[in-house]
This record gives C-alpha cells, structure tokens and sequence, in this order.
C-alpha cells in the first residue's frame, strides 16, 4: 500500500517536472535553440541530422563546435577534441547535481542515464528548484524536467528549421544576449552557499583572464584555478567567523 | 569521406558529439555519488562548477559571435550594468534584471543602426 502510494506521487513529481517547460528558463532555452536553428541552416547542415544531434550531445556549446568543426572539415579526432574540451565542465556541474537527487537507494545505472539531460539550464533549473521537492522524488522531478525538455527542444528544432528565414539583426543580437544574462541572473539568484557568489564574480574575472593568458584551455584553468580561490576564500572567512564568534 | 555523406554524418555527431560529452557526464556521476552533500569536497566542486559557468557567461558578453560580434563593448557591459542595478534595487528577481539588460541592449543597438 505504501509502495503504491509513492509510486503515485513519483508519477506526480514527474509531472510537475514537465511543467518546468513552461518556465522562464525553459522558454530562453528554446530561444536559444532557434539562434542555434538559424546558424545549422545557413551552415547546411540537414534537418535531420540537427534533430539528431540536439537529442544526442544536448549541451548548446558543444552542439555549436561540433558544428564549426563538421563546417571546418575538421577530421574525427580533432572534433572529438575539441568537443570533449568544451565539455570537461559538465564533470563538476553533474558531481555538484548528483549528492542533490540521489537517495541511498537511488541506482548508479538511473543516475548515469539522467546524467544526459544536465546542460547548463537544466542545471541552473534543477539546483534552484529541487530544495522544494522531497528528497525520495527529486530523481523523478529531474527526469520529467529533463526529459521533457530534450524532447521538446528536439520538435522545435525539426518544425522551426524550415521557417528560420534571416531574423532582423537586432532579434538576432538579443537571442544570443539572452542565454548568458539569464544564467548570470538565476545563478545569483538560486545560490545557496555563500561560496557561489564568490565562485560567480571570480570566475566572470577569471574567464577572460585566461582567455588571454592561455586560450585553448581558457574555461578549464578559469573553473578550476578560480573556484578553487574562492572555495579557499569563503572556506577563511567561515573560520575566521567561527574563531570570532 | 566528408560529413555530408549520409550515415558518416551520424556517426561523426555520435563519436564527436554524444561520446565527447556524455563521458563527462558519466565521471561527473561516479564522482557526485562518493560526495557527502555536507562536505567540503562538494563546496570545493560547487565552487569549481559555478566558476566554469561564470567564465562560459563572460566569453559570452565579451566575445560574442554573430550580429553582436559588430557590437561595441561598451554597449554590452553597459546593458549588463543596468540589468544587474535594477536587479538589485528591485528585489532581486531575475525577470526584471534580464527585461532590463536585454531591453537596453535592443536600445542601444537600434540607436546604432543595426
């Protein structure tokens, strides 16, 4: 009886998780993927392999060097490079989800198939909202948003692939402004920890920093060097605190 | 053989794109499984996380690709600064700081000619 109990409201999580698609982060999303339309068509590439790709790599950045590599002619092995580079950060943003969803019962098998749907805005999404779900349902409110959100996205990419005719230069410009605005603003936002705003200012410092010191590996040296700082930073003030008090 | 040619195309976006970022995924996953959600690992992955987000987002307004590529600067940062002022005078929600960046960068932009 109490198993059935759970399983219906497991059912429930899930479905409140695919109402996230009809939220504020959701919905930039999908902006963001008609820009992403409009630069696969002028590219040539056929809607069916975008569709392809939306549902298989998933996170935007990656999908846009895949693309500029396959535009390049990049060979197979210098594509995977670069790809994989782009994407070393999805390591931390995944073990930083993980201690979040999972229960002790939780399988690795369920939480390695889930792992597909974490890209930036599920993240920033998921970190916000799962505090409010009760721990045992989190795994089944992440699936529904994530699930749904792929699914969705990769719809929007097969229908609008057709209309993408050139958008006026100022729709164009503020599309492409509105991803890296609204990840800035829900991360402030959704922080929990002290150590997050930290790690936000330094590594909006940091970013750059590197870009011009080291540009092949810029993103990497940024997370990792400067949330380190402010990992050490926030961790003295707390002990500092704690000494005072 | 090139990336046109038929099944070649998907097996590339398999190789290049699925395999190239779902590994990341996958160690992301063994690794958050041996976290404690209370310890310092996870605040020092935490803190790692946010920072390798923060400086895709800096990249992002810095240099950016497309129409915003001809964009001054100065537009662009001065866009951000008034978003995040009226994000925090006005109580922080982040539908009115990203209205406001984005409405003063169509602005800007409009009074420039694009």
């Amino acid at each position: 009886m109490k198993s059935d109990e759970n399983g219906q409201s497991s059912a429930v999580w899930f479905l409140s998780g695919m109402r996230g698609l009809f939220s504020l982060p959701a919905f930039i999303l999908m902006l963001s993927f008609v820009g992403f339309c409009s630069l696969t068509a002028q590219a040539g590439i056929p809607p069916e392999q975008v569709v392809f790709m939306t549902g298989m790599v998933w996170a935007l950045p990656a999908k846009v060097i895949l693309v500029s590599s396959m535009m390049s002619g990049a060979s197979l092995a210098a594509a995977f490079f670069a790809v994989s580079l782009s994407s070393v950060r999805l390591m931390p943003m995944v073990a930083a989800l993980i201690p979040e969803l999972r229960t002790s019962k939780t399988p690795t098998w369920l939480l390695l198939f889930l792992s597909h749907f974490v890209a930036i805005t599920a993240w920033v999404f998921a970190m916000e909202k799962v505090q409010a779900v009760p721990r045992d349902k989190r795994v089944a409110f992440f699936a529904g948003f994530g699930i749904t959100l792929v699914v969705a996205n990769m719809v929007l990419v097969g229908v609008v692939y057709h209309f993408v005719a050139d958008f006026p230069p100022i729709v164009a410009g503020c599309l492409f402004f509105l991803t890296p605005i609204y990840f800035l603003a829900s991360i402030w936002h959704s922080a929990r920890h002290p150590v997050v705003y930290i790690a936000l200012i330094v590594g909006l410092v940091a970013g750059p920093l590197f870009y011009w010191l080291v540009p092949e590996f810029d993103i990497l040296l940024a997370g990792v060097g400067g949330g380190t700082l402010a990992w050490a930073t926030e961790r003295l003030w707390r002990r500092r605190r704690e000494i005072g008090a | 053989m090139t990336w046109q040619d038929g099944w070649w195309a998907y097996a590339f976006i398999a190789i290049a794109g699925w395999l190239a970022t779902d590994i990341w995924r996958w160690l992301g996953v063994i690794a958050g499984n041996r976290l404690r959600d209370d310890s310092e690992a996870l605040n020092w992955v935490r803190a790692v996380a946010t920072a390798l987000v923060a400086a895709v987002i800096a990249k992002l307004i810095l240099y950016p690709t497309g129409v915003l590529e001809q964009s001054p600067l100065w537009l662009r940062l001065g866009a951000v600064a008034i978003g995040a002022s009226a994000f925090f005078l006005l109580g922080r929600r982040p539908a009115i700081g990203i209205a406001t960046t984005i409405a003063t960068l169509a602005a800007g932009l409009w009074w420039l000619g694009f």
